[in-house]
């Protein structure tokens, strides 16, 4: 196939081969910026201005409101723990990061409830599955807070006591008490 | 002669004492300080021409100052790193190049006059202008050849690159140096006619005369004199931005693609390498505020008293530098770079043949128009 070759005309004139005229422009629209995030350093951030950046430890951009932090474990309302140890969230976890060991409840009406829940936030993934997968809201991610880092791979172990220190009491329905999630509250 | 002699108007030691009284106010303080408040600026000013915040954190205790001490935290930075020297390396010349970078903007600065003259015994009484009894320049160097010494020291600073390139013993080093010379070596001759336009104008080259000729009001301004004093003033300005090696005409070093002449350098070496680029600047402000923009004149300040009407002057001189700085880093961060052989081709087919051009126009202007 014969290449066919298109002259295309420009009809630049030394107006605009000088550049003169499109450098003063470029100058006008950095200039304007200038201008218009100068008092950013005057009036701090009441400022109006375009500048995107946050100063970050003091300024921080709100996370939205399904953000998956650190964990914790929920807490029922006479404040024994949610967790009926049935290990959904172990099986559902790809990175195998959560640990379980059982007990019997001292509570009749409860069967089991974990001695030991441990979750490593080394390997976690924060897929959020754990969270899915919890039949009874005893496992949520809704902290808002980073995994904090460590110097020891112990101390990124958090165990129960540690993921209850953070909870708060859960008005889910759970063996037939509290608001089912139909009802309208 | 007794001490006391020796330093009363008009003999040696007053003169000297003088000297070294302008060297630290107008050399250490001004230009030092405003080249160190150039390096955090330039980054500051980008980012708020980028919408960024830049750099703000160089707190001292709570105190902040928007960033200002960042200047501070560089030098320490640069001094505490390692000086290393290549080993095969001219150690030499190595370490001649950085001083012969920074050392002419310095030395050019003497011819720039700075402020109002000092009427040394009248400082409480008004002086208007010419009446002074005992003057005192407020310029280190009172010299006739004044421009020409400046452009024998701006040229100076063309051997510290190209040292700089050679003696590193790295062809990429090298080659930026190479770079460096055709690119200043081009522009001066730029500059040299721009000026020679003004010459034709003034009939001085003495830079403290060549401010007393404008006036000082802003239509009496060298830039406004006429439409070839005009294309000067444009041409000087290009040709200086080339001279400083910045962006748009920063192919010798070209930060952040190209490897530069300095690549070598390292603490402060490349540290002056670093402050004799931002005295560029400074200096060809200055020089452009003094032959273009009025110096360091300011209208109707001689009906104060003498040592404010000084004062006054200083800041207006000031004032108008420090805005020249900021349009040259205006300039830098918002035109992209030229390829070598653009920048050579503008220097010498477009503004060569124009600032010849122009000399030709400006004398014509001064034989018939005025």
């Amino acid at each position: 196939m014969a290449t066919t070759v298109r002259i295309v005309s420009r009809p630049e004139g030394w107006k605009r081969q000088s550049y003169l005229w499109g450098t003063l422009q470029g100058l006008g629209v950095t200039f304007g910026h200038l201008l218009r995030n100068w008092p950013r350093n005057l009036l701090g951030r009441r400022a109006r201005s375009d500048i995107a950046t946050l100063a970050y430890p003091e300024e921080k951009r709100p996370y939205p409101p399904r953000n998956r932090g650190l964990h914790r474990l929920m807490k029922r309302a006479d404040g024994q723990v949610r967790c009926v140890a049935c290990m959904m969230c172990p099986t559902a976890c790809p990175a195998h990061c959560i640990s379980i060991v059982s007990e019997e409840s001292e509570d009749p009406r409860i069967e089991k409830r974990p001695r030991i829940f441990q979750i490593d936030e080394l390997r976690c993934v924060v897929c959020g599955l754990c969270v899915e997968a919890c039949p009874c809201d005893a496992i949520r991610m809704d902290t808002g807070i980073h995994a904090p880092p460590s110097t020891r791979r112990a101390d990124a172990i958090l165990d129960k006591e540690e993921l209850l220190s953070r909870g708060e009491i859960s008005v889910a329905m759970q063996a037939g008490e509290g608001i089912f999630w139909r009802e309208k509250r | 002669m007794s001490g006391a002699q020796l330093f009363s108007y008009g003999q040696p030691g007053f003169g000297i004492a003088a000297a070294l009284i302008k060297i630290v106010v107008f050399v250490v303080i001004f230009a030092m300080g405003l080249a160190s408040l150039l390096t955090w600026l330039e980054r500051r000013q980008s980012a708020m021409m980028q919408d960024r915040l830049g750099p703000n954190r160089a707190n001292l205790g709570r105190w902040r100052a928007w960033g200002l001490l960042h200047f501070v935290a560089d030098a320490l930075k640069m001094v505490f790193k390692e000086d290393f020297i290549p080993a095969k390396a001219n150690r030499f010349l190595f370490t001649l190049a950085p001083i012969l970078a920074i050392a002419p903007p310095f030395i050019v600065l003497a011819i720039i006059p700075f402020g109002a003259p000092l009427c040394w015994g009248q400082m409480r009484a008004a002086v208007p202008p010419g009446a002074c009894v005992r003057p005192v320049d407020l310029q280190i160097a009172r010299l006739d050849v004044g421009v020409l010494f400046y452009f024998a020291f701006a040229s100076l600073s063309v051997y510290g690159t190209t040292l700089a390139g050679w003696a590193s013993h790295n062809k990429w080093a090298l080659m930026g140096g190479m770079r460096a010379a055709s690119q200043m070596i081009s522009y001066e001759v730029t500059m040299g006619m721009a000026v020679l336009a003004m010459f034709v104008s003034y009939g001085t080259l003495e830079p403290g005369a060549m401010v007393l000729q404008q006036g000082p009001a802003p239509w009496q301004w060298g830039i406004v004199r006429g439409v070839p004093h005009f294309i000067a003033f444009f041409l000087f300005l290009v040709a200086a931005l080339a001279e400083t090696k910045r962006t748009p005409f920063d192919i010798p070093e070209g930060e952040s693609e190209i490897v530069g002449y300095f690549v070598e350098y390292s603490g402060l070496r490349f540290g002056m390498f670093y402050l004799g680029e931002f005295l560029e600047v400074i200096s060809s402000s200055a020089l452009m505020v003094t032959i273009f923009l009025g110096g360091w004149q300011i209208w109707g300040a001689s009906v104060l008293p003498n040592w404010a009407h000084v004062l006054v002057s200083m800041l207006v001189w000031g004032g108008k530098v420090f805005l020249f700085c900021v349009l040259q880093l205006l300039v830098r961060w918002t035109l992209p770079r030229f390829r070598a052989d653009q920048l050579m081709r503008l220097g010498w087919q477009r503004l060569l043949p124009l600032s010849i051009a122009n000399v030709v126009l400006a004398a014509c202007w001064q034989m018939w128009i005025r």
